[in-house]
């Protein structure tokens, strides 16, 4: 435990002094409040709060933002330490493979914390400000928090992976772009275009949520939507998400981050320096 | 009393290049051992070896007793990589006080660890300013942390200067005489020469000579090379008396002969009295020693 700690300590500091817990903080602020200022139009709807349709809100920016967070900071993980030489070094000392990573997710698990904490607490002061009835949502403002943090857990594993699998800082960018495109991205597009093509049909009421809950970024929306009974407020893809009973996409959502962490240690295992 | 490193046998193949082939060698607590070679001997790929940071293919290792990149054999061993980096964004304090909680020791020695290798007024500087030789004091100071069974070392001294270079063998002679095994690495015979027990040379993955340098010294039975200094315009007699002498183009004959005819040539030449001005005996350099068993295999 120690020595996670120690691996921690110094990955933190290295991200600090890269900037990288202002510009995720700074990232996540600016967002949040932009979004707290264009959503307040629906605000006066059928008995909901202004805090929890600024979450729903919220949501659909942290699908994007927190996976791009997460493979900012992670890609460099493995392939940095072997492009500038620190490895061999590293893995002389007694301490596991698996405690490395662990230690380096522990540093940017804190940083992406307070990043989405800084910044969906501003957008919550803003609504809480404007409408003191929003103080109701503050329940889920909180379930946004720690599972947008799981959420970030699943990409920073999965960028420690393709860190590893790639041993070049250069080539492990390259993947975590096209993983973030096809996971955040491509993955809903072709989903709703199946859905146009297949409206109402078996594809829907079957294949649907089973591939919602195979991707984390779309688990994620679906269990911070149907959890805050947001369903109407936010439509898309997340209309889908009352046909998914909560404990499923919760399930994923924690399922997802260990998935991720045995396959970079798995990966990570892999490279000889 | 076990020795802290024995390897028996030891290969190591990458695809059709056999990179270590049958090497053998055992090394006790407070030797220290050079490891010479070409680049691409086998020497990183040895020590590498022992680290566990690559697999080999057969033969046996073991470190202070167990299996070499165990977690036990790791909490034993210290290692200075080729050119040893850190994350530049780091101050020398905060990378050592790293190490230190990696080992399990108090992080607060960071700073004395550094002015053990000279660094403690750049101790608050990042890496990233730091020069080739002050990173390299860097990775020794983290060498010294707690008390090492078995040091490995990879070119502990290139980059450093030639003052640097005598306090840092210094710093191995305390290490040693406290009980830590060294196996140094070094492509400079004449650098190691006064500083370790025993020299390993390894060629094209064999290991082809292993001795203290008087050992290897007999063993390749250099010959001994006299030069010849003519009192002015007896050239010709004196090449008339040695034909076997090669003239060199200062005026200096060159002559040289087996270490066991050396004596009775010298006798020769003293006999011939007036005709010699000056005289020098040059024995085998360090260099050529390396040399001569370096290149047995025809590289």
């Amino acid at each position: 435990m120690k020595r996670i700690l120690a691996i921690a300590i110094s990955e933190f500091r290295i991200a600090f002094r890269n900037r990288w817990v202002s510009i995720a903080t700074g990232m996540m602020v600016l967002f949040a409040l932009v979004l707290a200022a264009a959503g307040a139009a629906p605000t006066g709807d059928v008995g909901v709060d202004r805090l929890s349709v600024t979450v729903a809100s919220l949501t659909s920016l942290a699908v994007y933002l927190v996976p791009l967070l997460a493979l900012l900071m992670s890609f460099d993980g493995v392939a940095g330490e072997v492009e500038r030489g620190t490895l061999p070094l590293l893995l002389t000392y007694p301490v596991s493979r698996l405690h490395i990573l662990l230690g380096k997710l522990l540093a940017h698990l804190v940083i992406l914390s307070l990043a989405v904490t800084l910044g969906y607490g501003s957008a919550a002061l803003v609504a809480i400000w404007s409408d003191a009835e929003a103080i109701r949502g503050l329940g889920s403002l909180l379930r946004l928090i720690w599972s947008s943090v799981l959420l970030g857990a699943t990409f920073l594993g999965a960028g420690y992976a393709l860190s590893a699998l790639a041993r070049r800082p250069s080539g492990a960018a390259g993947f975590a772009i096209a993983l973030w495109l096809v996971a955040v991205v491509l993955y809903d597009l072709a989903l709703l275009a199946l859905i146009v093509s297949y409206g109402g049909g078996a594809f829907t009421t079957q294949a649907l949520p089973v591939a919602l809950l195979a991707n984390p970024a779309d688990a994620f929306r679906v269990f911070n939507l149907s959890a805050a009974e947001a369903v109407a407020a936010a439509g898309g893809i997340g209309g889908a998400a009352g046909a998914i009973p909560l404990w499923q996409s919760a399930a994923s959502l924690f399922v997802w981050p260990l998935a991720a962490i045995a396959l970079a240690v798995t990966a990570f295992r892999k490279v000889t320096p | 009393m076990t020795p802290t490193l024995t390897i028996s046998r030891l290969t190591k193949r990458f695809g059709e290049v056999k990179a270590l082939k049958a090497v053998s060698l055992t090394l006790e607590a407070g030797r220290r051992a050079a490891l010479l070679g070409h680049n691409g001997a086998g020497k990183s790929t040895l020590m590498k070896i022992v680290l566990g940071l690559i697999p080999y293919d057969s033969g046996d290792v073991t470190v202070c007793g167990m299996a070499p990149g165990s977690s036990a054999a790791r909490a034993q061993v210290a290692y200075l990589p080729e050119n040893a980096a850190f994350h530049p964004a780091l101050t020398g304090e905060e990378q050592l006080r790293h190490y230190l909680a990696l080992r399990g020791e108090n992080p607060k020695q960071a700073m004395a660890l550094l002015a053990r290798v000279g660094l403690e007024k750049a101790g608050h500087r990042r890496i990233g300013t730091y020069s080739k030789g002050m990173r390299q004091r860097v990775g020794l100071a983290q060498t010294l942390i707690g008390r090492p069974g078995l040091l490995v070392l990879d070119e502990p001294t290139s980059g450093l200067d030639p003052v640097s270079r005598r306090d840092f063998y210094d710093l191995l002679d305390g290490l040693a005489a406290e009980g830590t095994a060294i196996l140094l690495s070094s492509h400079v015979l004449t650098e190691v020469e006064a500083r370790t027990d025993r020299i390993l040379i390894l060629s094209g993955g064999e290991l082809v000579a292993e001795g203290t340098l008087a050992d290897l010294r007999a063993r390749a039975a250099l010959p001994v090379s006299l030069l010849v200094r003519p009192t002015s315009n007896r050239t010709p007699s004196l090449t008339a008396a040695f034909p076997q002498a090669v003239a060199s183009g200062d005026g200096l004959l060159r002559l040289s002969c087996a270490q066991a005819q050396k004596l009775p040539l010298l006798a020769r030449i003293a006999a011939l009295g007036g005709d010699v001005a000056d005289l020098d005996v040059i024995p085998p350099s360090l260099e050529d020693i390396y040399s001569h068993f370096s290149r047995r295999d025809g590289q």
